[in-house]
């Protein structure tokens, strides 16, 4: 299979590969896919107090192209607040890769991803309230 | 070309033409050399192609241990494998209409037998034992009384599995059922002795055995006398059972090239087992890797291995220094997980995570270790960057995650 040099850029040079704490109140934390289907990703990403997404990091299991949206991913939704990266839709991510049909369904993933992170970092901050001063831990991986 | 080509160890999906067969092959093609139509009857040039083409004919028979009369030319296993199983099935179809095969088959055989149910006929895809190979007791509870047809593969080509294809031929023998065998990846690899074997209809390829693409053959068995409806019509050739103009320059070269297999394979064959051997040996040190297939009924070239927590299509991106499939070559352009490791009763994770390297008659040792190498630095780096590794780092059991399938 033919990849675009974007796509075997980000995979040879993934940015932003790695996890932060998940039980931090600030950061949240987005798993789709399944090993069955050959594609997991996790996206992560850490909030300040302004609702702007100061960090983003992923791990993916799953083809080149995968790997490519996941980590093209991280580098778009940093410095945009949850609404900005909540509209990212799947076929930018897709038209910017320059994927094939046959791999669509990696950008509608990594779609999945942040709409995810977003849904359970909103879920968190219902349930608790994150310690406003304190610089969240970050885990390197 | 400038830059280096990648080490090839995908034997298993085509070899190169030995030098020696390509150069016999050429003396059949123009004007200065045997050119001629070997079913032209009238003159020398017809006289000297057939010649060539029954001497070859002796050479594949020699080497699986068959009589040159039971040697029927087609362009390739899939060709041989379609008037094996179809030819036989239609022309015994009034004693029966129902055929038992393996899941595990190459898809030549397989979609063969679907084209045969939609015929009408009924047919009976046996799982395989985790170890790819068959349970004899399985197959003979699956044998019914209108059963005409047993095809099971000898050498599978994505594990590389020896089935015991001398008792399930007892077996149909006893119960007067036709017995056929896929030996593509048989010729080269393991001995063959035909007139002893209890086999009716096999199946072979000249380019899984560093003879060209484009020819094969189906041994077609005289004592018993089987009999086949032709599938191909035409001017008669080959007793009728595959017409067309023969090709002389690759029926020598799939001559040339069982020659030459029958004299080396035994030196050869131990050559590729050290290299396999030491191959499998470096890729097992590391965490989570899994052979697939048995490891003592299999052929010496074949290694398949599983990756755990790595996905194949992005592993073999990063072996772009290295020519493997993830599956088999026929399957590679689907997203599906290889259905020979599911049929074995894989996970779909190990399945989709499995690599076959395949070596040959042209792989060196340093091939061997430059591929070791390779492997562990692309499989470390694509752990780092797998939530799988991650979470099995951990202690989290993935069985017990729920997962968002889509």
């Amino acid at each position: 299979m033919a990849y675009s040099d974007k796509v075997i850029d980000h995979y040879e040079n993934p940015r932003n590969v790695g996890s932060l704490d998940k039980a931090d109140p600030h950061v949240g934390t987005g798993m789709v896919g399944a090993p069955a289907c050959g594609d997991v990703m996790k996206l992560q990403i850490r909030v300040n107090d302004a609702g702007v997404i100061e960090d983003a990091r992923f791990k993916t299991y799953g083809c080149g192209s995968a790997i490519a949206s996941s980590s093209l991913l991280t580098e778009w939704v940093k410095g945009k607040t949850l609404e900005e990266a909540g509209a990212i839709r799947n076929t930018q991510i897709a038209e910017e890769l320059a994927l094939p049909p046959v791999k669509i369904h990696c950008s509608v993933l990594a779609e999945d991803a942040i709409k995810a992170a977003i849904a359970d970092f909103r879920k968190k901050s219902v349930q608790g309230h994150p310690a406003d001063h304190e610089e969240p831990q970050r885990l390197s991986a | 070309m400038s830059s280096r080509r990648p080490i090839y160890l995908d034997y298993a999906a085509t070899t190169p033409v030995d030098e020696r067969v390509a150069e016999k092959m050429f003396r059949f093609m123009t004007v200065g050399g045997a050119f001629g139509n070997p079913a032209s009857r009238s003159h020398s040039f017809g006289w000297e192609a057939e010649k060539a083409v029954e001497e070859a004919r002796e050479q594949v028979a020699a080497l699986v241990g068959a009589d040159p009369r039971e040697i029927v030319w087609t362009s390739g296993a899939t060709e041989a494998d379609n008037l094996a199983i179809k030819g036989a099935a239609h022309f015994y179809q009034k004693k029966g209409r129902h055929i038992v095969t393996v899941k595990t088959e190459h898809k030549a055989v397989l979609d063969t037998c679907r084209q045969l149910e939609r015929e009408g006929f009924e047919v009976t895809y046996l799982d395989p034992e985790p170890s790819g190979l068959l349970d004899m007791a399985k197959l003979e509870a699956a044998l019914r009384d209108d059963t005409v047809l047993v095809s099971v593969m000898h050498v599978n080509n994505e594990i590389g599995v020896i089935q015991d294809i001398e008792a399930i031929g007892n077996l149909t023998r006893s119960r007067g059922v036709l017995f056929h065998v896929d030996a593509a990846q048989s010729t080269g690899k393991v001995p063959l002795d035909l007139s002893k074997l209890p086999v009716d209809l096999m199946s072979f390829s000249a380019h899984k055995t560093y003879g060209p693409k484009g020819v094969g053959a189906l041994y077609v068995s005289r004592k018993p006398r089987v009999r086949l409806e032709a599938q191909m019509h035409g001017g008669g050739h080959e007793r009728g059972m595959r017409s067309g103009t023969l090709a002389p320059h690759q029926i020598i070269g799939m001559g040339e090239a069982f020659r030459i297999a029958r004299e080396e394979m035994g030196a050869e064959n131990e050559r590729l087992r050290m290299l396999r051997d030491r191959l499998w040996e470096g890729l097992s040190g590391m965490d989570e890797v899994y052979l697939n297939g048995d490891l003592e009924r299999r052929v010496a070239g074949n290694l398949n291995v599983s990756f755990n927590f790595v996905e194949g299509e992005s592993l073999i991106m990063a072996l772009k220094d290295i020519a493997v499939s993830s599956g088999s070559a026929c399957t590679s352009a689907s997203l599906e997980p290889s259905y020979v490791l599911r049929a074995l009763g894989r996970d779909d994770e190990l399945a989709h995570s499995s690599i076959r390297f395949s070596v040959g008659r042209y792989t060196t040792v340093e091939e061997i270790d430059h591929t070791i190498a390779l492997v562990k630095s692309a499989v470390e780096k694509l752990r780092e960057l797998s939530p799988l590794w991650e979470m099995h780092q951990e202690g989290v059991d993935l069985k017990t995650v729920e997962w968002v399938a889509h």
